[in-house]
């Protein structure tokens, strides 16, 4: 009845223990084979990656000066010379496009960085001490979650007066809650897991504790937050400018030129359509990215 | 056996079955044989195959991702047909499982539906087979509940799965299995979330319902001891292959392959240190026998004290929070330690032992007693008093993955104690680490690797050196090796007794394995509902119990002996009271009463008098 091998017992594979069926794979790798299968995510992250790169290159890749004017060739439809068409000065659309890239990611990151710095922290504290300091946080999030982002954005702006810059804190402030909710409830969950019991148990507190173990364990939320919200910070800083209270003309931002080339629509509808479409993809790229993050890091969604 | 296999045909037969994951084989070659009537084990460590195996007999392995390579698996319905189960289709399959194959698992709670009541969860399952209407439906499954016996199954049929205890819904898992009166059983490890009192009385049933109905079963499990308790035949499944097979008693009397031996040998046998008052480690094979160690020092101080320690949860509802109950999960919790001593504690699950390790680290707050550590009263705790308490008390969890950050490495988790406390510098923590790795067993090559690139045993060496990295003076254990396999259990008792000679290390050593403890523990303190109602050396414990909880206990512990299985050791079938009491409803701590040296009993009183 016996095996007619009777193999192999060494002191390492039984001290091996267990002989695990199927390879547990570190994190990371799980998650890279999660994301890989996200196609749709892929495209998204390979078109934010080409915007990324034409608005670094801007001043190398665009095809002409985005403020020189060109008074023979006003309101000029699509063309091989202009892909995108002028504009009622003569300005490449195109061009413009690249250069507004710059703009418009860099208010996207710059007030999403921002706002995700301090709605972080508020989460953490908040999840971390409880209490009556999370009642008071979470309170003052469900206050400016009353306000549609939009509002409250071109109420800061009002108080500080319009310009990019301010643009970009009117963006990070209704980026705080949202950050400061994600956060605080995956603090929640990673405060109540043995790891963090085990590391009590020794000793670690404070500070320390939260920055080596708490924190690394909100980044999927933080990420995915991250994805998400730079296509809304991208959008509303885009209408900001359409308003009138962003990037003035002639800067080269997407919504400022959605504003310029209303005056136009139906006589030239290229002027509104190319920056519309820039703004279109950027955000669905971002928010589809965002999903796809998401799925790829939710331990809940294991196929 | 071999009379009733000659009279009646095989049931099922498994010849050649390879199954595969991918590229993994995870069964290769098995062959099997069930009759009716008969209990054959499948026993193996984690990753042997054994449920893979029942899941290519139910062919729920289509779910699963696997994929039968080569074999066939023939069962024999009850017309007396010959079905070839690894060609059969899925709604035949689907069919087939239920009224002829019927399954029970590990974990009642997952594999019953939260949201339906009990009653309705077994009646759709006979409406679905049998074939019966509302009533009749109904009658039939309390009929089925009084055969498992649940108390009240009337009353059971209305309640909903969360509101029963783990054994009770065993037991409607097992029910619902014996709805479609089935022909072949498979038992995936039934009692192995259960407390050894509930898994005494499961398997009593088990055995019994299958003489009464002449079922065919196929019995999964890791311990020997519930094999020895009902197994006819045992398979010995080890990687993927059979390693050996026989019927139970001459596997247990004469194990052929060295496998089994092996397994044998680590099972813990209670009441082989009888007549040992001593802690003995674990016979290993090819090593001399082990010797008695003796590491108490009587005379020094108490490392640990305990007083009147007693830790309740309020339980709040409403919109106001107001209290409704109390689990009262630790009252009154008095004991001591003294150097290079292991106290055990022992009892099941919600007895309170857990709680009472962690209130004193303060993972939970006491309500009243005092804690004292190293003389010094820590019971409030300020800078210092904590920064001592955190250093000299350790604590190691049951699950040693998700006790160590995933992603820190194992190095940096088992410096982390040494930084903490900032007890060495730069280059000297790694030198200490490597040395911690050597010492519990590992090597300084493992500080680079993380928690996920070691196996099981190798991760709770990992807890130990991280626990040893401060120089503890105890060490709390809750449950330490309750989630090993057999064999790495043995090894990693072995290394906690061997560190306690080298270094004088106390242990609580928090448990519910009664063999365990017979094999670590110098001094044993037994909990039920939250008190102490028994403490004393561990010989007179275990050879002399004074306590009714307390011989309930033992005598629900398996026994690795498949002669000694039969004679009934009185079980009985009640359960344990819920400590969850109302607010104003105080439980009655009885005073323990000394019965022996160092051995006191909790003295109930009845009827007004001691």
């Amino acid at each position: 009845m016996i095996d007619a091998r009777i193999d192999d017992i060494t002191e390492a594979d039984l001290d091996s223990g267990t002989s695990v069926p199927l390879e547990i794979r570190s994190p990371l790798a799980e998650f890279w084979r999660r994301l890989l299968r996200q196609r749709v995510a892929l495209v998204a992250g390979l078109l934010i990656l080409v915007v990324i790169v034409a608005a670094v290159a801007a001043p190398w890749i665009a095809p002409f000066d985005p403020a020189e004017p060109d008074y023979e060739n006003v309101l000029a439809g699509p063309s091989a010379l202009h892909w995108a068409g002028t504009d009622a000065y003569g300005r490449d659309i195109f061009s413009r496009i690249i250069w507004g890239a710059r703009i418009s990611i860099s208010v996207g990151f710059l007030s999403v960085a921002l706002g995700g710095v301090l709605g972080v922290t508020l989460g953490l504290v908040s999840g971390y001490f409880g209490g009556w300091v999370d009642n008071l946080v979470m309170r003052l999030c469900d206050v400016m979650l009353a306000f549609p982002g939009i509002l409250l954005a071109i109420a800061v702006v009002a108080l500080l007066g319009p310009g990019v810059a301010n643009v970009i804190y009117a963006v990070a402030v209704f980026s705080i809650p949202i950050y400061a909710r994600v956060v605080r409830g995956s603090t929640l969950a990673v405060k109540q897991t043995l790891y963090v019991q085990a590391a009590r148990s020794i000793g670690v507190k404070g500070l320390k504790l939260v920055l080596r173990h708490i924190l690394p364990g909100t980044l999927p939320g933080i990420i995915v937050t991250t994805s998400l919200r730079m296509g809304t910070a991208i959008l509303v800083a885009a209408g900001l400018s359409f308003l009138g209270l962003g990037a003035q003309p002639p800067s080269p931002e997407w919504g400022a030129m959605l504003a310029d080339g209303r005056s136009y629509l139906g006589v030239a509808d290229h002027l509104t359509f190319f920056p519309g479409l820039a703004i279109f993809l950027i955000v669905l790229a971002f928010n589809l990215l965002g999903d796809g993050l998401r799925d790829a890091l939710d331990q809940k969604l294991r196929p | 056996m071999s009379l009733s296999s000659a009279a009646n045909p095989t049931l099922l037969r498994i010849s050649g079955l390879t199954v595969r994951f991918g590229d993994f084989t995870a069964v290769e070659s098995l062959d099997l044989a069930v009759a009716p009537g008969e209990t054959v084990a499948l026993v193996g460590e984690s990753g042997s195959g054994k449920s893979v195996t029942s899941l290519a007999v139910t062919r729920l392995l289509d779910h699963a991702g696997g994929r039968i390579v080569s074999g066939q698996i023939t069962f024999q319905d009850r017309e007396g047909r010959q079905r070839e189960l690894t060609t059969e289709a899925p709604e035949a399959m689907r069919r087939l499982r239920g009224p002829e194959i019927a399954m029970i698992f590990q974990e009642p709670m997952t594999s019953l539906n939260p949201v339906l009541k009990v009653g309705e969860q077994i009646t759709e399952a006979i409406r679905l087979h049998q074939g019966m209407d509302g009533a009749a439906a109904l009658a039939e499954a309390r009929r089925l509940l009084e055969k498992v016996r649940i108390p009240e199954a009337a009353r059971q049929l209305e309640r909903y799965p969360f509101q029963m205890s783990g054994g009770m819904r065993q037991r409607v898992m097992i029910a619902m299995a014996l709805s479609c009166r089935p022909r072949l059983l498979i038992a995936d490890e039934p009692t192995t979330a259960l407390d050894v009192t509930v898994q005494a009385q499961v398997l009593r049933l088990i055995r019994s319902l299958q003489q009464e109905t002449g079922l065919g079963m196929i019995f999964i499990t890791h311990d020997m001891g519930v094999v020895a308790e009902i197994a006819d035949r045992v398979v010995v499944m080890r990687r993927g292959r059979k390693v050996e097979e026989g019927e139970v008693n001459r596997i247990f009397a004469a194990p052929q392959h060295p496998y089994t031996k092996r397994l044998l040998a680590a099972v813990p046998v209670l009441g082989s240190l009888a007549d040992q008052p001593l802690p003995v480690p674990f016979p290993m094979p090819d090593a001399p026998p082990p010797q008695p160690l003796d590491t108490v020092r009587p005379e020094a101080e108490p490392v640990l004290e305990l007083r009147g320690l007693t830790t309740r949860f309020d339980v709040r509802r409403g919109w106001l929070g107001r209290v409704v109950g109390r689990i009262h999960a630790a009252e009154q919790v008095s004991f001591s330690i003294r150097p290079g001593e292991t106290l055990a504690v022992v009892g099941e699950s919600g007895c309170g032992k857990s709680t009472t390790g962690r209130s004193i680290i303060r993972l939970e707050q006491p309500q009243s007693g005092e804690i004292r550590f190293a003389g010094e009263d820590v019971t409030v705790l300020d800078r210092q008093k904590e920064a001592r308490l955190r250093r000299g008390v350790q604590f190691i969890f049951q699950d040693p993955f998700a006790s160590l950050d995933p992603r820190l490495t194992v190095g940096f988790s088992v410096a982390e104690p040494i930084l903490t406390h900032n007890l060495l510098q730069g280059r000297a923590v790694q030198d200490r680490v490597a040395q911690l790795l050597t010492q519990v067993g590992l090597g300084p090559e493992h500080a680079r690797r993380y928690p996920h690139e070691l196996s099981g045993g190798q991760r709770q060496r990992v807890c130990i050196a991280r626990a040893l990295a401060s120089e503890p003076r105890l060490i709390i254990a809750d449950e330490a090796v309750a989630a090993l396999d057999v064999s790495i259990r043995a090894q990693v008792v072995n290394l906690m007794m061997r560190l306690q000679q080298e270094m004088g290390l106390a242990y609580l050593f928090i448990s519910h394995d009664m063999a365990v403890v017979e094999r670590i523990s110098h001094r044993v303190a037994v909990m039920y509902l939250g008190q102490v109602v028994e403490i004393g050396p561990r010989q007179a414990v275990m050879n002399d119990p004074q306590h009714p909880y307390t011989k309930r206990l033992l005598a629900a512990v398996p026994v690795p002996d498949p002669a000694r299985r039969g004679h009934d050791r009185g079980l009985d079938d009640s359960e344990v009271p819920s400590p969850l009491r109302r607010p104003d409803d105080m439980p009655e701590v009885a005073p323990l009463v000394p019965v022996g040296p160092d051995h006191y009993v909790a003295r109930h009183r009845i009827g007004g008098l001691y």
